[in-house]
Protein backbone atom coordinates (compact mmCIF):
# COMPACT_ATOMS: atom_id res chain seq x y z
CA UNK A 1 0.00 0.00 0.00
CA UNK A 2 2.71 2.40 1.05
CA UNK A 3 4.46 1.82 -2.43
CA UNK A 4 1.46 2.77 -4.03
CA UNK A 5 0.75 6.41 -2.55
CA UNK A 6 4.25 7.34 -3.08
CA UNK A 7 3.56 6.13 -7.17
CA UNK A 8 0.24 8.14 -6.87
CA UNK A 9 2.10 11.04 -5.03
CA UNK A 10 4.77 11.05 -7.17
CA UNK A 11 2.67 10.88 -10.16
CA UNK A 12 0.37 13.81 -9.19
CA UNK A 13 3.25 16.10 -7.84
CA UNK A 14 6.16 14.93 -9.95
CA UNK A 15 9.56 13.75 -8.28
CA UNK A 16 10.42 17.12 -6.88
CA UNK A 17 7.17 17.92 -5.23
CA UNK A 18 7.42 14.50 -2.37
CA UNK A 19 10.43 14.14 -1.02
CA UNK A 20 12.03 12.74 2.18
CA UNK A 21 10.27 9.64 1.92
CA UNK A 22 10.61 7.01 5.04
CA UNK A 23 8.87 4.38 7.01
CA UNK A 24 9.05 4.46 10.51
CA UNK A 25 7.35 1.06 12.30
CA UNK A 26 4.79 0.82 9.70
CA UNK A 27 3.76 4.60 8.88
CA UNK A 28 4.90 6.20 5.68
CA UNK A 29 6.13 9.76 5.70
CA UNK A 30 6.45 12.06 3.16
CA UNK A 31 7.65 15.94 2.95
CA UNK A 32 6.23 18.29 0.29
CA UNK A 33 6.52 22.05 -0.30
CA UNK A 34 4.12 24.73 1.22
CA UNK A 35 1.91 25.36 -2.00
CA UNK A 36 1.54 21.34 -2.50
CA UNK A 37 -0.18 20.71 0.86
CA UNK A 38 -3.26 21.90 0.25
CA UNK A 39 -3.85 20.09 -2.97
CA UNK A 40 -2.20 16.65 -1.64
CA UNK A 41 -4.52 16.01 1.13
CA UNK A 42 -7.92 16.83 -1.30
CA UNK A 43 -6.23 14.73 -3.72
CA UNK A 44 -5.46 12.05 -0.91
CA UNK A 45 -9.39 12.58 0.45
CA UNK A 46 -10.98 12.41 -2.92
CA UNK A 47 -8.77 9.05 -4.01
CA UNK A 48 -10.54 6.41 -4.76
CA UNK A 49 -8.93 3.73 -3.25
CA UNK A 50 -6.16 5.66 -0.43
CA UNK A 51 -9.61 7.34 0.80
CA UNK A 52 -7.56 9.70 3.43
CA UNK A 53 -10.60 10.83 5.42
CA UNK A 54 -9.59 11.14 9.23
CA UNK A 55 -6.80 13.51 10.45
CA UNK A 56 -5.91 12.01 13.48
CA UNK A 57 -3.36 14.94 14.34
CA UNK A 58 -1.92 17.96 13.25
CA UNK A 59 1.61 18.63 15.25
CA UNK A 60 4.02 21.68 14.97
CA UNK A 61 7.99 21.28 15.59
CA UNK A 62 10.71 23.41 15.62
CA UNK A 63 14.49 22.90 14.25
CA UNK A 64 16.34 26.33 14.96
CA UNK A 65 19.08 24.36 13.27
CA UNK A 66 17.44 23.82 10.05
CA UNK A 67 17.93 27.58 8.12
CA UNK A 68 14.87 28.42 6.36
CA UNK A 69 13.29 25.33 6.97
CA UNK A 70 12.76 26.31 10.96
CA UNK A 71 8.56 25.52 11.43
CA UNK A 72 7.51 22.49 10.82
CA UNK A 73 4.02 21.05 10.68
CA UNK A 74 3.46 17.19 10.62
CA UNK A 75 -0.20 16.26 9.12
CA UNK A 76 -1.20 13.16 10.78
CA UNK A 77 -3.84 11.06 8.14
CA UNK A 78 -5.39 7.85 8.48
CA UNK A 79 -7.47 5.68 5.92
CA UNK A 80 -9.83 3.85 8.73
CA UNK A 81 -10.91 2.05 5.10
CA UNK A 82 -7.64 0.23 4.43
CA UNK A 83 -6.14 1.28 8.23
CA UNK A 84 -3.31 2.96 6.35
CA UNK A 85 -1.45 6.13 8.37
CA UNK A 86 0.49 8.99 6.55
CA UNK A 87 2.55 11.76 7.97
CA UNK A 88 2.96 14.66 6.00
CA UNK A 89 5.53 17.11 6.99
CA UNK A 90 5.96 20.96 6.03
CA UNK A 91 8.90 23.07 6.55
CA UNK A 92 8.51 26.96 6.23
CA UNK A 93 11.51 29.94 7.20
CA UNK A 94 10.54 31.53 10.78
CA UNK A 95 10.13 34.95 9.48
CA UNK A 96 7.33 34.02 7.37
CA UNK A 97 5.78 30.59 8.87
CA UNK A 98 2.84 30.79 6.98
CA UNK A 99 0.85 27.50 5.61
CA UNK A 100 -2.47 27.71 4.64
CA UNK A 101 -5.08 26.21 6.47
CA UNK A 102 -6.85 22.97 5.90
CA UNK A 103 -9.96 23.81 7.95
CA UNK A 104 -12.46 23.93 5.11
CA UNK A 105 -11.83 19.96 4.44
CA UNK A 106 -11.50 19.23 7.84
CA UNK A 107 -13.53 20.74 10.71
CA UNK A 108 -11.49 18.78 13.41
CA UNK A 109 -8.18 21.37 12.10
CA UNK A 110 -9.35 24.14 13.44
CA UNK A 111 -8.02 23.93 17.31
CA UNK A 112 -5.03 22.19 16.17
CA UNK A 113 -4.24 24.65 13.51
CA UNK A 114 -5.30 27.30 16.76
CA UNK A 115 -2.71 25.24 18.79
CA UNK A 116 -0.22 25.10 16.49
CA UNK A 117 -0.28 29.23 16.11
CA UNK A 118 -0.29 28.86 19.86
CA UNK A 119 2.58 27.32 20.81
CA UNK A 120 4.88 27.57 17.50
CA UNK A 121 3.10 30.99 15.58
CA UNK A 122 2.68 29.17 12.84
CA UNK A 123 0.16 31.58 10.66
CA UNK A 124 -2.57 29.14 9.02
CA UNK A 125 -3.99 31.60 6.69
CA UNK A 126 -7.61 31.72 5.75
CA UNK A 127 -8.26 30.18 9.23
CA UNK A 128 -11.54 31.29 10.75
CA UNK A 129 -10.67 32.25 14.36
CA UNK A 130 -6.48 31.69 14.74
CA UNK A 131 -6.10 33.10 18.19
CA UNK A 132 -4.55 31.24 21.39
CA UNK A 133 -6.39 28.05 22.62
CA UNK A 134 -4.44 26.92 26.03
CA UNK A 135 -2.27 29.84 27.00
CA UNK A 136 -3.43 33.14 27.92
CA UNK A 137 -4.66 35.87 25.29
CA UNK A 138 -1.89 38.27 26.43
CA UNK A 139 0.91 36.20 26.35
CA UNK A 140 3.24 37.96 23.54
CA UNK A 141 5.74 34.43 22.82
CA UNK A 142 5.30 31.07 21.58
CA UNK A 143 6.43 28.73 24.25
CA UNK A 144 7.22 25.60 22.48
CA UNK A 145 9.79 27.10 20.22
CA UNK A 146 13.10 25.88 21.40
CA UNK A 147 14.58 29.55 22.23
CA UNK A 148 12.81 29.27 25.16
CA UNK A 149 14.31 26.80 27.92
CA UNK A 150 12.01 24.98 30.56
CA UNK A 151 14.16 25.81 34.01
CA UNK A 152 16.53 28.61 34.82
CA UNK A 153 18.87 29.29 32.40
CA UNK A 154 21.60 29.82 35.25
CA UNK A 155 21.28 26.48 36.97
CA UNK A 156 24.45 24.58 37.12
CA UNK A 157 23.60 21.34 38.41
CA UNK A 158 22.98 19.82 35.07
CA UNK A 159 25.67 20.76 33.16
CA UNK A 160 26.81 17.61 30.86
CA UNK A 161 30.50 18.39 31.29
CA UNK A 162 30.08 17.26 34.87
CA UNK A 163 28.18 13.55 33.88
CA UNK A 164 30.64 12.62 31.05
CA UNK A 165 28.56 13.84 28.52
CA UNK B 1 -41.89 46.07 45.10
CA UNK B 2 -43.40 44.71 42.35
CA UNK B 3 -42.16 47.27 39.74
CA UNK B 4 -38.58 46.79 40.71
CA UNK B 5 -39.20 42.81 39.44
CA UNK B 6 -40.41 43.93 36.33
CA UNK B 7 -37.98 46.54 35.86
CA UNK B 8 -35.39 43.71 35.95
CA UNK B 9 -36.97 41.47 34.46
CA UNK B 10 -38.56 43.20 30.95
CA UNK B 11 -39.75 40.32 29.61
CA UNK B 12 -42.33 39.76 32.26
CA UNK B 13 -45.60 39.37 31.00
CA UNK B 14 -45.01 39.87 27.41
CA UNK B 15 -46.24 37.92 24.89
CA UNK B 16 -42.86 37.06 22.55
CA UNK B 17 -45.02 36.44 19.38
CA UNK B 18 -46.51 39.62 19.01
CA UNK B 19 -45.45 41.46 16.00
CA UNK B 20 -43.54 44.30 16.41
CA UNK B 21 -43.01 44.35 20.23
CA UNK B 22 -40.03 45.89 22.04
CA UNK B 23 -38.38 42.39 22.94
CA UNK B 24 -38.97 40.36 20.23
CA UNK B 25 -36.05 38.76 18.87
CA UNK B 26 -33.53 39.74 21.40
CA UNK B 27 -31.13 37.56 21.86
CA UNK B 28 -29.23 37.07 25.24
CA UNK B 29 -25.98 36.27 26.85
CA UNK B 30 -25.67 33.35 29.09
CA UNK B 31 -22.37 32.52 30.79
CA UNK B 32 -21.94 28.78 31.70
CA UNK B 33 -18.65 27.92 33.38
CA UNK B 34 -15.60 28.23 33.87
CA UNK B 35 -16.57 26.72 36.96
CA UNK B 36 -20.02 24.96 36.66
CA UNK B 37 -21.28 22.17 38.81
CA UNK B 38 -22.59 20.89 35.64
CA UNK B 39 -19.64 21.16 33.59
CA UNK B 40 -17.49 18.91 35.16
CA UNK B 41 -14.56 20.63 34.74
CA UNK B 42 -13.22 23.66 34.09
CA UNK B 43 -14.81 25.09 30.89
CA UNK B 44 -16.29 28.03 29.68
CA UNK B 45 -18.81 28.28 27.42
CA UNK B 46 -20.81 32.05 26.40
CA UNK B 47 -24.04 30.55 25.01
CA UNK B 48 -26.18 33.35 22.97
CA UNK B 49 -29.60 32.60 23.89
CA UNK B 50 -32.87 33.20 21.86
CA UNK B 51 -35.23 32.28 24.96
CA UNK B 52 -34.27 29.07 26.23
CA UNK B 53 -32.78 28.21 22.59
CA UNK B 54 -29.03 27.89 22.28
CA UNK B 55 -28.19 30.03 19.04
CA UNK B 56 -24.30 30.11 19.12
CA UNK B 57 -21.78 29.09 21.44
CA UNK B 58 -18.46 30.20 22.09
CA UNK B 59 -15.67 28.38 23.51
CA UNK B 60 -13.16 28.94 26.27
CA UNK B 61 -10.30 26.31 27.36
CA UNK B 62 -6.76 25.87 29.13
CA UNK B 63 -8.06 26.99 32.04
CA UNK B 64 -5.80 24.18 33.73
CA UNK B 65 -3.35 23.95 31.02
CA UNK B 66 0.25 22.92 32.44
CA UNK B 67 2.37 22.91 29.28
CA UNK B 68 2.82 18.91 29.87
CA UNK B 69 4.67 19.14 26.14
CA UNK B 70 7.13 21.53 26.96
CA UNK B 71 8.15 20.04 30.46
CA UNK B 72 8.55 17.07 28.27
CA UNK B 73 11.16 17.97 26.17
CA UNK B 74 13.03 18.72 29.39
CA UNK B 75 12.41 15.23 31.32
CA UNK B 76 14.09 11.52 30.46
CA UNK B 77 11.41 9.36 29.55
CA UNK B 78 10.17 7.53 32.86
CA UNK B 79 9.43 10.87 34.31
CA UNK B 80 7.05 11.74 31.81
CA UNK B 81 5.00 9.20 32.92
CA UNK B 82 3.94 11.14 35.84
CA UNK B 83 2.70 13.91 33.49
CA UNK B 84 0.50 11.03 31.52
CA UNK B 85 -1.15 10.25 34.48
CA UNK B 86 -2.43 14.12 34.78
CA UNK B 87 -4.45 14.02 31.12
CA UNK B 88 -7.13 11.97 31.70
CA UNK B 89 -7.51 11.36 35.49
CA UNK B 90 -10.20 8.89 35.17
CA UNK B 91 -8.10 6.39 33.45
CA UNK B 92 -4.58 6.79 34.19
CA UNK B 93 -3.51 3.41 33.60
CA UNK B 94 -4.42 3.79 30.12
CA UNK B 95 -2.35 7.06 29.75
CA UNK B 96 0.55 5.24 31.66
CA UNK B 97 0.66 2.09 29.36
CA UNK B 98 0.21 3.76 26.33
CA UNK B 99 2.96 6.06 26.91
CA UNK B 100 5.10 3.07 28.04
CA UNK B 101 4.25 0.86 24.62
CA UNK B 102 5.32 3.96 22.81
CA UNK B 103 8.45 4.15 24.41
CA UNK B 104 9.16 0.74 23.77
CA UNK B 105 8.25 0.53 20.15
CA UNK B 106 10.88 3.54 20.30
CA UNK B 107 13.51 0.84 21.72
CA UNK B 108 12.46 -2.15 20.62
CA UNK B 109 11.66 -3.99 23.44
CA UNK B 110 9.39 -6.90 23.23
CA UNK B 111 7.38 -7.55 26.30
CA UNK B 112 6.74 -10.95 27.49
CA UNK B 113 2.87 -12.33 27.41
CA UNK B 114 2.24 -12.20 31.00
CA UNK B 115 2.95 -8.17 30.98
CA UNK B 116 1.34 -7.79 28.12
CA UNK B 117 -2.05 -9.63 29.62
CA UNK B 118 -1.22 -7.76 33.44
CA UNK B 119 -1.77 -4.81 31.14
CA UNK B 120 -4.50 -5.58 29.46
CA UNK B 121 -6.42 -6.42 33.04
CA UNK B 122 -5.17 -3.04 34.36
CA UNK B 123 -6.44 -1.11 31.18
CA UNK B 124 -10.15 -2.91 30.95
CA UNK B 125 -10.37 -1.64 35.30
CA UNK B 126 -9.58 2.02 33.88
CA UNK B 127 -11.65 1.74 31.28
CA UNK B 128 -14.55 0.73 33.57
CA UNK B 129 -14.03 3.23 35.81
CA UNK B 130 -13.93 5.68 33.04
CA UNK B 131 -17.62 4.40 31.71
CA UNK B 132 -18.05 4.26 35.66
CA UNK B 133 -18.01 7.85 36.30
CA UNK B 134 -19.34 8.90 33.06
CA UNK B 135 -22.65 7.16 32.83
CA UNK B 136 -23.50 7.28 36.58
CA UNK B 137 -22.60 11.13 36.00
CA UNK B 138 -24.70 11.69 33.24
CA UNK B 139 -27.44 10.05 35.23
CA UNK B 140 -26.86 12.31 38.07
CA UNK B 141 -27.25 15.29 35.87
CA UNK B 142 -30.55 14.09 34.78
CA UNK B 143 -31.96 14.38 37.97
CA UNK B 144 -31.33 10.51 39.14
CA UNK B 145 -28.92 9.94 42.23
CA UNK B 146 -29.36 6.50 43.52
CA UNK B 147 -27.37 4.30 40.46
CA UNK B 148 -25.14 6.21 40.48
CA UNK B 149 -24.14 5.69 44.21
CA UNK B 150 -24.86 1.64 43.56
CA UNK B 151 -21.78 1.55 41.13
CA UNK B 152 -19.60 4.72 42.30
CA UNK B 153 -18.37 1.97 45.06
CA UNK B 154 -17.15 -0.19 42.42
CA UNK B 155 -14.87 2.50 41.10
CA UNK B 156 -14.05 2.79 44.25
CA UNK B 157 -13.00 -0.61 44.63
CA UNK B 158 -11.30 -0.77 41.51
CA UNK B 159 -9.18 2.30 42.99
CA UNK B 160 -8.11 -0.36 45.37
CA UNK B 161 -6.83 -3.02 43.11
CA UNK B 162 -4.42 -0.09 41.56
CA UNK B 163 -3.28 1.07 45.04
CA UNK B 164 -2.42 -2.98 44.87
CA UNK B 165 -0.67 -2.65 41.97
CA UNK B 166 1.16 0.49 42.43
CA UNK B 167 0.68 2.03 45.66
CA UNK B 168 -1.35 5.01 43.90
CA UNK B 169 -4.70 5.75 43.45
CA UNK B 170 -5.70 8.40 41.29
CA UNK B 171 -2.37 9.51 39.35
CA UNK B 172 -1.01 6.18 39.30
CA UNK B 173 2.18 6.25 37.54
CA UNK B 174 1.34 1.98 37.01
CA UNK B 175 4.22 -0.21 35.14
CA UNK B 176 7.71 0.54 33.70
CA UNK B 177 9.14 0.89 30.07
CA UNK B 178 9.04 -3.41 29.69
CA UNK B 179 6.48 -4.33 32.10
CA UNK B 180 4.74 -3.78 35.08
CA UNK B 181 6.73 -3.11 38.19
CA UNK B 182 5.54 -6.08 40.34
CA UNK B 183 3.66 -9.18 39.65
CA UNK B 184 0.27 -10.01 40.62
CA UNK B 185 0.07 -10.38 44.43
CA UNK B 186 -2.72 -12.70 45.88
CA UNK B 187 -4.95 -9.64 47.07
CA UNK B 188 -5.05 -8.38 43.85
CA UNK B 189 -6.53 -11.18 41.57
CA UNK B 190 -8.05 -11.90 44.73
CA UNK B 191 -10.07 -8.35 44.01
CA UNK B 192 -10.40 -8.73 40.15
CA UNK B 193 -12.23 -11.81 41.06
CA UNK B 194 -14.53 -10.08 43.26
CA UNK B 195 -14.81 -7.12 40.21
CA UNK B 196 -15.75 -9.90 37.59
CA UNK B 197 -18.30 -11.64 40.44
CA UNK B 198 -19.87 -8.70 41.79
CA UNK B 199 -19.58 -5.79 39.24
CA UNK B 200 -22.26 -7.34 37.10
CA UNK B 201 -25.35 -7.12 39.55
CA UNK B 202 -24.48 -3.87 40.15
CA UNK B 203 -24.13 -2.63 36.70
CA UNK B 204 -27.61 -4.13 36.01
CA UNK B 205 -29.27 -2.99 39.12
CA UNK B 206 -27.65 0.61 37.49
CA UNK B 207 -28.99 -0.42 34.55
CA UNK B 208 -32.03 -1.04 35.60
CA UNK B 209 -33.09 1.99 37.31
CA UNK B 210 -31.76 4.30 34.37
CA UNK B 211 -31.32 2.79 30.75
CA UNK B 212 -35.54 2.07 30.01
CA UNK B 213 -36.53 4.97 32.69
CA UNK B 214 -39.04 7.39 30.90
CA UNK B 215 -37.36 10.41 31.95
CA UNK B 216 -33.95 9.48 31.31
CA UNK B 217 -34.69 9.00 27.71
CA UNK B 218 -36.77 11.87 27.21
CA UNK B 219 -34.21 13.75 28.56
CA UNK B 220 -31.48 12.19 26.45
CA UNK B 221 -32.75 10.55 23.21
CA UNK B 222 -32.37 12.69 20.08
CA UNK B 223 -30.29 15.41 22.26
CA UNK B 224 -26.94 16.36 21.13
CA UNK B 225 -26.88 14.03 18.38
CA UNK B 226 -24.24 13.98 15.49
CA UNK B 227 -24.12 12.02 12.19
CA UNK B 228 -21.45 9.68 11.34
CA UNK B 229 -19.91 12.24 8.17
CA UNK B 230 -20.07 14.80 10.81
CA UNK B 231 -18.39 13.11 13.72
CA UNK B 232 -15.49 12.01 11.53
CA UNK B 233 -14.76 15.49 10.11
CA UNK B 234 -14.51 16.28 13.75
CA UNK B 235 -12.06 13.35 14.27
CA UNK B 236 -14.14 12.29 17.08
CA UNK B 237 -12.93 8.74 18.05
CA UNK B 238 -13.91 5.82 20.85
CA UNK B 239 -17.66 5.83 22.16
CA UNK B 240 -18.81 9.14 20.79
CA UNK B 241 -17.78 8.08 17.30
CA UNK B 242 -19.07 4.64 18.01
CA UNK B 243 -22.42 5.91 19.01
CA UNK B 244 -22.67 7.38 15.92
CA UNK B 245 -22.59 4.48 14.04
CA UNK B 246 -18.56 4.03 12.68
CA UNK B 247 -17.32 1.07 14.16
CA UNK B 248 -13.26 2.48 14.83
CA UNK B 249 -12.12 0.90 18.17
CA UNK B 250 -7.90 0.94 18.26
CA UNK B 251 -8.12 -2.13 20.06
CA UNK B 252 -9.61 -4.24 17.58
CA UNK B 253 -8.33 -1.92 14.09
CA UNK B 254 -4.27 -1.88 15.52
CA UNK B 255 -4.34 -4.30 18.32
CA UNK B 256 -1.63 -3.54 20.99
CA UNK B 257 -0.52 -5.37 24.02
CA UNK B 258 -2.18 -8.66 22.57
CA UNK B 259 -6.10 -7.93 22.28
CA UNK B 260 -5.85 -9.77 19.07
CA UNK B 261 -6.32 -12.85 21.98
CA UNK B 262 -9.26 -11.58 23.27
CA UNK B 263 -12.85 -11.70 22.05
CA UNK B 264 -14.70 -8.74 22.42
CA UNK B 265 -17.70 -7.01 20.45
CA UNK B 266 -17.33 -3.65 19.68
CA UNK B 267 -20.71 -1.98 20.28
CA UNK B 268 -22.42 0.81 18.05
CA UNK B 269 -24.93 3.03 17.74
CA UNK B 270 -26.92 4.85 14.79
CA UNK B 271 -28.10 8.29 15.89
CA UNK B 272 -24.89 9.41 17.99
CA UNK B 273 -27.17 10.99 20.41
CA UNK B 274 -26.53 11.32 24.24
CA UNK B 275 -28.90 8.29 25.00
CA UNK B 276 -26.73 6.09 22.42
CA UNK B 277 -23.42 7.22 23.75
CA UNK B 278 -24.64 5.82 27.43
CA UNK B 279 -25.56 2.88 25.87
CA UNK B 280 -22.12 2.30 24.14
CA UNK B 281 -20.45 3.21 27.10
CA UNK B 282 -22.92 0.51 29.04
CA UNK B 283 -22.02 -1.89 26.54
CA UNK B 284 -18.30 -1.57 26.74
CA UNK B 285 -18.28 -2.10 30.45
CA UNK B 286 -19.32 -5.60 29.69
CA UNK B 287 -17.23 -6.03 27.01
CA UNK B 288 -14.21 -4.68 29.14
CA UNK B 289 -15.77 -7.39 32.04
CA UNK B 290 -15.15 -10.11 28.97
CA UNK B 291 -11.77 -9.33 28.44
CA UNK B 292 -10.66 -9.34 31.69
CA UNK B 293 -12.16 -12.83 32.43
CA UNK B 294 -10.45 -14.05 29.61
CA UNK B 295 -7.75 -12.53 30.73
CA UNK B 296 -7.23 -13.80 33.96
CA UNK B 297 -8.55 -17.29 32.88
CA UNK B 298 -5.39 -17.42 30.03
CA UNK B 299 -2.91 -15.32 32.29
CA UNK B 300 0.43 -16.91 30.75
CA UNK B 301 3.16 -18.35 33.34
CA UNK B 302 6.13 -16.25 33.01
CA UNK B 303 8.44 -12.94 34.03
CA UNK B 304 6.01 -9.78 34.16
CA UNK B 305 9.11 -7.69 32.55
CA UNK B 306 11.55 -7.89 30.05
CA UNK B 307 14.84 -8.30 30.29
CA UNK B 308 15.90 -4.64 29.29
CA UNK B 309 18.35 -3.63 32.34
CA UNK B 310 19.61 -0.12 30.29
CA UNK B 311 15.64 0.81 30.66
CA UNK B 312 13.88 -1.52 33.34
CA UNK B 313 14.46 -0.35 37.13
CA UNK B 314 16.00 -3.06 38.66
CA UNK B 315 14.65 -4.85 42.09
CA UNK B 316 15.50 -3.12 45.34
CA UNK B 317 16.93 -6.31 46.20
CA UNK B 318 18.96 -6.51 43.36
CA UNK B 319 20.47 -3.05 43.64
CA UNK B 320 21.93 -3.37 46.94
CA UNK B 321 23.69 -6.67 46.55
CA UNK B 322 24.66 -6.26 42.65
CA UNK B 323 27.03 -3.83 41.31
CA UNK B 324 25.56 -3.93 37.60
CA UNK B 325 21.97 -3.49 39.12
CA UNK B 326 23.42 -0.44 41.17
CA UNK B 327 24.60 0.99 38.19
CA UNK B 328 21.71 0.66 36.19
CA UNK B 329 19.71 1.77 38.95
CA UNK B 330 21.59 5.28 38.91
CA UNK B 331 21.64 5.57 34.97
CA UNK B 332 17.80 4.96 34.97
CA UNK B 333 17.32 7.69 38.07
CA UNK B 334 19.33 10.07 36.69
CA UNK B 335 18.29 10.36 32.96
CA UNK B 336 21.29 9.17 31.78
CA UNK B 337 20.22 6.67 28.91
CA UNK B 338 20.16 7.70 25.61
CA UNK B 339 17.27 6.97 23.41
CA UNK B 340 17.89 5.76 19.86
CA UNK B 341 17.07 8.25 16.99
CA UNK B 342 13.89 7.90 15.38
CA UNK B 343 10.34 8.99 15.00
CA UNK B 344 7.26 6.88 16.46
CA UNK B 345 3.71 7.12 16.86
CA UNK B 346 1.53 4.86 19.04
CA UNK B 347 -2.23 5.27 20.31
CA UNK B 348 -4.21 2.88 22.25
CA UNK B 349 -8.03 2.93 22.91
CA UNK B 350 -8.06 5.35 25.98
CA UNK B 351 -11.32 5.97 27.96
CA UNK B 352 -12.81 8.52 25.32
CA UNK B 353 -11.11 7.45 22.30
CA UNK B 354 -7.89 7.20 20.37
CA UNK B 355 -4.70 8.34 22.90
CA UNK B 356 -1.96 8.82 20.46
CA UNK B 357 1.45 9.74 21.46
CA UNK B 358 3.93 11.16 18.67
CA UNK B 359 7.31 11.18 19.75
CA UNK B 360 10.04 12.37 17.63
CA UNK B 361 14.07 11.86 19.41
CA UNK B 362 16.48 13.27 18.18
CA UNK B 363 19.01 10.31 20.15
CA UNK B 364 18.93 12.54 23.84
CA UNK B 365 18.07 11.36 26.84
CA UNK B 366 14.71 13.52 26.83
CA UNK B 367 12.15 13.44 23.63
CA UNK B 368 12.84 16.43 21.08
CA UNK B 369 8.71 17.01 20.23
CA UNK B 370 6.23 14.36 22.21
CA UNK B 371 2.93 15.51 20.60
CA UNK B 372 -0.41 13.95 22.67
CA UNK B 373 -2.96 13.32 20.67
CA UNK B 374 -6.02 13.67 23.26
CA UNK B 375 -9.27 12.69 21.85
CA UNK B 376 -10.92 15.19 24.23
CA UNK B 377 -9.30 18.13 22.95
CA UNK B 378 -10.28 17.09 19.19
CA UNK B 379 -13.69 16.18 19.52
CA UNK B 380 -15.11 18.99 22.63
CA UNK B 381 -14.62 21.50 19.49
CA UNK B 382 -17.45 19.73 17.65
CA UNK B 383 -20.17 20.64 20.93
CA UNK B 384 -21.42 24.13 19.42
CA UNK B 385 -22.70 22.57 17.01
CA UNK B 386 -24.05 19.99 18.77
CA UNK B 387 -26.13 22.37 21.17
CA UNK B 388 -27.28 24.33 18.53
CA UNK B 389 -31.39 24.80 18.56
CA UNK B 390 -31.54 22.70 22.34
CA UNK B 391 -31.99 24.17 25.28
CA UNK B 392 -29.57 24.61 28.27
CA UNK B 393 -30.60 21.37 29.82
CA UNK B 394 -29.98 19.64 27.15
CA UNK B 395 -26.43 21.15 26.56
CA UNK B 396 -25.83 19.82 29.98
CA UNK B 397 -26.32 16.58 29.44
CA UNK B 398 -24.76 16.80 26.17
CA UNK B 399 -21.61 17.91 27.72
CA UNK B 400 -21.87 15.22 30.64
CA UNK B 401 -22.34 12.33 28.05
CA UNK B 402 -19.50 13.66 25.85
CA UNK B 403 -17.57 13.08 28.74
CA UNK B 404 -14.73 15.69 28.45
CA UNK B 405 -12.16 15.64 30.71
CA UNK B 406 -10.50 19.27 31.73
CA UNK B 407 -6.91 17.21 32.32
CA UNK B 408 -6.89 15.46 29.14
CA UNK B 409 -8.27 18.84 27.17
CA UNK B 410 -5.93 21.06 28.71
CA UNK B 411 -2.73 19.08 28.64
Amino acid sequence: MNAKIIEALQAQFGEDGVYGIGESHGILQVTTAVENIVPMIHFLYAHPVFKFQFLTDLAGIHFPEAKGQELGVIYHLHSLENNVRLWIKVYAPIEAPNFPTITDLFATANWMEREAFDFYGIIFEGHPNLIRILNMDDMDYHPMRKEYPLEDATRNDKIDELFGR
Amino acid sequence: MSEIALVNNPNVGLDKTQKGGPYVNELSTLNLGPTHPATHGIFQNILTMDGETIVDAEQTVGYIHRAFEKIAERRPFYQITTLTDRMNYCSAPINNMGWHMTVEKLLGIEVPKRAQYMRVIMMELARLTDHIVCNSILAVDTGALTGFLYVYQWREFIYEIYEEMCGARLTTNMGRFGGMERDFTPVAIEKIKKILKELPAALKEFEGLVMRNRIFMDRTQNVGGISAERALNYGFTGPNLRAAGVDYDVRSLNPYSSYEDFEFDVPVGTKGDTYDRFLVREEEMWQSLRIIQQALDNLPEGPYHADAPHYYLPDKQDVYHNMEALIYHFKIVMGEIDAPVGEVYHSVEGGNGELGFHLVSDGGRTPYRLKFRRPGFIYYQAFPEMIKGTTLSDAIVTMSSMNVIAGELDT
